[in-house]
C-alpha cells in the first residue's frame, strides 16, 4: 500500500510443528493507531516479537519506512525509530526510573568508549541532552515523583506507565504497546487511553497495538485487525471488526468453517 | 535528613551527590596521602593490598555486579597482569610502557573468555571462566622459557621510568594513585551510556536488545574492561608479592575476588572497596581472636576458610546487599531518627514473578 508507515507481508512464524503466525499481512499508516486483537493464542505477541525482530519469520517480509528490515539484528530496530514495551513488563528492576528511561535512549547515545572513560565535555553535553528528553517524558506521563524510585519497589501500575515512558524516550515512529492495559485497573486503563491519544496527537507517533479490553480498542484505534491461530479474520474500524460473524464466532465459539 | 534541591540538569552528573558527600571524601584522601607517614610500615603494606584488592574489586564489579556475567576466573587475569609485569620489567621496561601492555593483555584475554559467553549465561559461564582460569594456570605452569614454570620469578622493585622506586612508601603512592584513577573511570563509564547497558543486560537481555543494546559488543566490552581492571591489579601485585609462581593464581583466589564483592555489596562500588578491606582485614582479626578463642579452635586448620564461609551465608541470608547495603541502612537509621521504619527497605513483591518463571 502506498503511504503506509510499517508493511508486513505474507509473515510466517512456525515453532516446530506449530504455525503460529499463518501468512499474515497488513500495513499501519503513518499517524494512526492499529490494534491487533485476538483470543488467547492467536498469534498476536507472535506478530509483535516478528516486528521487532526478536524472532526471526520462517516466511515473508517486514518493511518499514520503505526499508526491509526483515534481516536486521535485533539491536537495530530501536535505532530505525520502532519502540515497544512488554507484556510482562521487561524494566530494568534493580535501576531507578531514571535509569531506566536513560537507557531507553540508548539507540540515541553516540559516544565512544575513550570519551565515556574520561567523561569528556562532549560526553557531559549529550547527557544533559538525555536527561532533559528524559524529563521531557517524565512530565508528559506524570512521573515526576517516582523519578528516583527503584523499580524493583514501584507497584504494577506505576511499572507500566514507566515502560510506556522508556519507550517513548527513545522518539520512536511506531511505537509497539504489548496489552498495555493488561493488569490495570479501571482507572488506570482510563489514563492509558488518554497518553495513548495524546502520544498520536502530540508526539505524532504511530501505534501498533495489542489488546484485550474492546472499550479500550474501540475509544483509541483507528483500525483494528482480528487474528485468529495465526490468520486474519477481519480487518476495519473497530465496530466493523467487532460486528463481523467471523469474529463473533472466534471469541464465542460456534460453528466456523 | 538533608534534601538536595537540583536546579540544573548537570547536578545529576556530578561524581559526588553534594557538598557534603565531596567534603567527606576530601578528608579521606588527606587521611590516605599522610597514611604511609603517620602509620607503621606494616599497615602501609596492609592499605596497599586493601588498593590491589579494590581495583580487582572495581574490575570484578563492573563484569558481576553490573553486567550480570559472573567470571570464576579473575584468578588467571591477574596473573596474565603479574607476569606480562614482571617479565618486562625484568627485561628493563619501564612502568609507564609495561603496565598498559600488561593491561591489554589481559584485556585481550578478557575478550576471548568473553566470546563463549554470548551463549552462556549462569553456571555454564561459570564452568566456561573456571575451565580457562585452569588453562592460563597450566600454561604458566608450562611456558617454562619464559614464566619460569613452577619454580616461580623473582619480580624486580617497580621502575616507574628508568630508576626503581626507593621505598614503599613511594610503591604506596603509585597503588593510591591506580585505584582513584581506576575508580573514577568506572565511575565515568557508570554514568555514561555504556555503563547504563551493562546495567540493561543485567535486569533484561530481551529488553536491552529492544532499547539498542548490541548484546555481543557490550557484553565483551565488559568482559575486555573487567579483565584489563585486573590485569593492573596484577602488574601491582607482583611488585608487592616480589616472587609470582602459578599456585598463587588458582580457583581459590577468583573464588575469594567474588566472596570480596559478594560481601562489599554486588551493583555498588563502595562495595568493592569494602569487600577489599573485609578480605584484607579478615586475617588480622582471626589472629586478633585466636587469643580470645579456646585453644582447640584457634588451633585448628582451615579456621580461615571457614569463617570466610561463614561470613559469605549470613550475608546472603541476613544482608545480600552486602557491607554497603548495612551501611546505608545504618546511615539511614542516623538521618531519619527517630522515623525509621523496620521495613523500609523491604522491596515490594511483584505478583507477576511467579509467570515469569525467573
Amino acid at each position: 500500500m502506498e503511504g503506509a508507515l510499517l508493511q508486513v507481508e505474507q509473515l510466517s512464524k512456525s515453532f516446530g510443528g506449530l504455525r503460529a503466525v499463518d501468512e499474515v499481512s497488513f500495513s499501519v499508516r503513518e499517524g494512526e493507531v492499529y490494534t491487533i486483537i485476538g483470543p488467547n493464542g492467536a498469534g498476536k505477541t507472535t506478530i509483535f516479537n516478528l516486528v521487532s525482530l526478536l524472532f526471526a519469520p520462517t516466511a515473508g517480509r517486514i518493511i518499514f519506512r520503505g526499508e526491509d528490515l526483515t534481516r536486521l539484528a535485533p539491536d537495530r530496530v530501536a535505532g530505525r525509530g520502532i519502540g515497544r514495551t512488554f507484556q510482562n513488563i521487561e524494566l530494568f528492576e534493580h535501576a531507578t526510573v531514571l535509569q531506566n528511561l536513560l537507557i531507553g535512549r540508548h539507540a540515541r547515545a553516540q559516544t565512544s568508549l575513550l570519551a565515556e572513560l574520561l567523561f569528556l565535555p562532549s560526553v557531559r553535553r549529550r547527557e544533559v541532552e538525555h536527561r532533559r528528553k528524559v524529563e521531557e517524558v517524565i512530565e508528559f506521563l506524570d512521573l515526576q515523583r517516582y523519578r528516583d524510585s527503584m523499580v524493583g519497589g514501584l507497584a504494577y501500575g506505576v511499572r507500566k506507565v514507566v515502560e510506556l515512558a522508556r519507550a517513548l524516550c527513545a522518539e520512536p515512529t511506531l511505537l509497539l504497546l504489548d496489552e498495555p492495559s493488561s493488569g490495570l485497573n479501571v482507572e488506570e486503563t482510563d489514563d492509558m487511553a488518554f497518553w495513548i491519544e495524546d502520544i498520536r496527537k502530540e508526539l505524532g507517533m504511530t501505534v501498533l497495538m495489542v489488546e484485550h479490553d474492546m472499550s479500550l480498542v474501540s475509544r483509541v484505534s483507528d483500525r483494528v485487525l482480528a487474528v485468529n491461530q495465526g490468520r486474519v479474520l477481519a480487518e476495519g474500524t473497530p465496530a466493523q471488526v467487532q460486528s463481523h460473524p467471523d469474529v463473533i464466532a472466534a471469541y464465542l465459539g460456534g460453528a466456523t468453517p | 535528613m538533608r534534601f538536595i534541591l537540583k536546579t540544573r540538569y548537570e547536578q545529576d552528573l556530578r561524581l559526588f551527590r553534594d557538598g557534603t558527600v565531596a567534603g567527606w571524601y576530601a578528608v579521606l584522601a588527606l587521611a590516605l596521602l599522610a597514611a604511609p607517614f603517620v602509620l607503621p610500615e606494616y599497615y602501609t603494606t596492609q592499605l596497599v593490598f586493601i588498593f590491589i584488592w579494590g581495583i580487582v574489586g572495581f574490575g570484578l564489579m563492573l563484569l558481576a555486579g553490573f553486567t550480570g556475567q559472573i567470571s570464576l576466573g579473575h584468578a588467571a587475569f591477574l596473573a596474565i597482569g603479574a607476569y606480562a609485569e614482571a617479565i618486562l620489567q625484568a627485561r628493563g621496561w619501564p612502568f609507564f610502557a609495561s603496565a598498559p601492555i600488561a593491561i591489554a593483555l589481559s584485556a585481550c584475554a578478557g575478550v576471548v573468555i568473553g566470546l563463549p559467553a554470548l551463549r552462556l549465561t549462569g553456571i555454564y559461564l561459570a564452568i566456561a571462566t573456571l575451565a580457562f582460569g585452569f588453562i592460563v594456570e597450566e600454561v604458566l605452569a608450562r611456558w617454562e622459557s619464559v614464566t619460569a614454570g613452577n619454580s616461580g620469578m623473582m619480580v624486580p622493585p617497580l621502575r616507574l621510568f628508568l630508576e626503581p622506586l626507593g621505598s614503599q612508601t613511594a610503591f604506596y603512592f603509585v597503588c593510591l594513585v591506580a585505584i582513584a584513577g581506576t575508580a573514577l573511570l568506572v565511575r565515568n563509564l557508570l554514568r555514561s551510556p555504556t555503563g547504563r547497558a551493562f546495567i540493561a543486560i543485567r535486569d533484561s537481555e530481551i529488553s536491552a536488545q529492544s532499547m539498542g543494546v548490541n548484546l555481543a559488543r557490550y557484553k565483551t566490552m565488559s568482559f575486555g574492561i573487567s579483565a584489563g581492571i585486573t590485569g593492573l591489579a596484577g602488574a601491582l601485585y607482583a611488585h608487592q608479592i616480589r616472587f609470582i609462581s602459578p599456585e598463587q593464581f588458582t580457583i581459590f583466589l577468583s573464588i575469594e575476588f567474588l566472596m570480596m564483592i559478594v560481601i562489599g555489596g554486588m551493583g555498588s562500588l563502595h562495595g568493592a572497596v569494602l569487600g577489599a578491606v573485609f578480605i584484607v582485614m579478615l586475617p588480622e582479626l582471626i589472629a586478633v581472636a585466636k587469643d580470645w578463642l579456646p585453644q582447640v579452635i584457634a588451633e585448628q586448620t582451615g579456621l580461615k576458610g571457614t569463617i570466610f564461609g561463614l561470613c559469605v551465608i549470613l550475608f546472603v541470608l541476613f544482608e545480600p546487599m552486602g557491607l554497603y547495603g548495612r551501611w546505608v541502612k545504618v546511615r539511614t537509621w542516623f538521618s531519619l531518627f527517630p522515623l525509621y521504619k523496620a521495613g523500609l527497605f523491604k522491596r515490594q513483591k511483584s505478583y507477576q514473578k511467579s509467570e515469569r518463571l525467573r
